[in-house]
């Protein structure tokens, strides 16, 4: 198997992720576009031009080209897996130069600036394991701007899902227009603190516009999207109707004393690629 | 909702005239500083400032550039979140007599107190559109600590051309188009 030109696949992987939208979050944003009017329609053209011209110029979309994370469902039967992290940090290196991405890791203690944008635990990567010898790595670089607004929260079991629902309305209304709305926001509910805030994040990789299989599920995540968007924040914060594209839930079983609740807010530029990697060292990205 | 086509530096007239929700481009020299330039700049002697901060406008943004021969490429470089240099503006303000700020998302109170007393306004450039607004970077200046504060956090001047829509989101009347909006915000 040749790592290097597997190598050069997570590179392009990085690339379409930071310069490309995926198709359903141009069309949620297309949709906003036309239902908007005034400020808020003038923030929505920039967006949808931005896109645009960012594709065409083959340039990142936004300066902010995040920190890079993956969510990784490897194979059980892929014969490389011991090699890919090597190469997926090898790659986010290259990627910097090539793509090129900004430095975007400092060490919290020194401050000093990694210039690759790599260091200790990062990129961050999140392992799952499948069956079959296919491995799918999907890209989500994460901007500031959304991942500043993001918060954790323990809950008392008391407040129940009513709770639950206050806690994410008031931090979508205390962050405003920081996160560059219209935001996708993830919610992880249940598990520890450590899960929860990792179901939030997961929950950003399903498509916009897809509802949550089990029904309860989805009838929380369309009534939260009605909850925010009636606030009026608007893009940018400016006022408006569209505050959310969406809003995707993901649960776990919590502990009977907790309910556990982490949000994950993500800018409009919902980036995210996906490549496959077959067993041969063949690759695609989506 | 008026537009205008302004050139960097303001006139006191062009500032005070506009007004929360006005759409304005803007074409002349900005000077980008995020939370760390803010604070460099505020700590250093004026006189020990390599540029004229008055004349230009102050862009809350940390580019992504790309060395080119001897100069540098804007690649992306939209506006940074606001909020961050809110505990630093409204002395910047007062020191370099700064009466254009460039930003997303919104600033406090602080610095609505500080756009009033100094006349300055603080306008929203759409965040995320990074390579938009690359586009309508015609030549990069010069950089200044780029070495200490790196990439994001340098200053960096750059001419702009009909920079925009920006549309003014604190004026110098003590107006905020996110007070508007929040106290307008039904809950549930």
């Amino acid at each position: 198997m040749d790592l290097a030109k597997i190598k050069l696949g997570v590179v392009e992987l990085i690339k379409k992720a930071e310069i490309e939208l995926p198709d359903d979050v141009v069309a949620a944003l297309k949709k906003a576009y036309d239902s908007e009017e005034g400020l808020a329609k003038i923030q929505l053209k920039n967006i949808l031009d931005n896109i645009a011209v960012a594709k065409k110029t083959c340039r990142p979309l936004c300066q902010d080209t995040g920190v890079q994370t993956f969510f990784i469902n490897a194979g059980v039967d892929f014969p490389n897996i011991g090699y890919l992290k090597t190469v997926i940090t090898d790659a986010v290196r290259i990627a910097t130069e090539k793509v090129p991405l900004r430095p975007n890791t400092v060490d919290p203690f020194t401050k000093f600036n990694h210039a690759d944008n790599v260091g200790d635990y990062i990129p961050a990567i999140t392992w799952d394991f499948v069956d079959g010898s296919d491995v799918f790595i999907t890209a989500i670089p994460k901007g500031a701007g959304s991942e500043n607004m993001s918060k954790l929260v323990m809950l008392s079991p008391g407040v129940g899902l009513e709770g639950v629902k206050d806690f994410v309305l008031n931090e979508v209304v205390n962050a405003g227009g920081n996160p560059c709305p219209p935001t996708v926001i993830g919610v992880g509910i249940g598990g520890g603190a450590d899960l929860a805030m990792k179901l939030g994040k997961t929950a950003l990789l399903r498509p916009v516009g897809v509802r949550h299989h089990d029904k309860k599920i989805a009838d929380f995540e369309k009534e939260m999207i009605k909850k925010i968007n009636d606030t009026g924040i608007g893009p940018m914060g400016i006022g408006g109707k569209t505050t959310v594209l969406d809003v995707h839930v993901e649960k776990a079983p919590r502990h009977p004393a907790s309910l556990p609740v982490g949000l994950v807010v993500q800018c409009w530029a919902d980036r995210r690629a996906t490549m496959i990697i077959h067993k041969d060292g063949s690759w695609e990205v989506k | 909702m008026a537009e205008y086509n302004l050139n960097i530096p303001l006139k006191k007239s062009d500032v005070e005239k506009l007004r929360v929700g006005d759409v304005i481009f803007v074409s002349g020299y900005v000077f980008t500083a995020r939370d760390a330039a803010h604070k460099m700049m505020l700590e250093k002697d004026a006189s020990k400032i390599p540029f004229d901060p008055s004349i230009m406008g102050l862009y809350h943004c940390g580019p992504l550039m790309k060395k080119s021969g001897d100069g540098w490429e804007v690649v992306s470089a939209g506006p940074t979140t606001s909020e961050r240099m809110d505990m630093f503006e409204d002395s910047f303000i007062g020191k370099f007599a700064v009466n254009l700020i460039i930003g997303k998302g919104s600033m406090g109170d602080r610095t609505k107190k500080a756009l009033q007393k100094y006349i300055c306004v603080y306008t929203l450039y759409t965040g995320g559109a990074g390579a938009l607004a690359a586009d309508k970077i015609q030549e990069v200046k010069n950089v200044y600590w780029l070495k200490e504060l790196g990439m994001a956090e340098a200053v960096w001047i750059f001419e702009v051309k009909n920079f925009g829509p920006l549309v003014v989101a604190i004026d110098s009347h003590g107006k905020s188009i996110y007070d508007q909006v929040k106290n307008k915000i039904k809950r549930g």
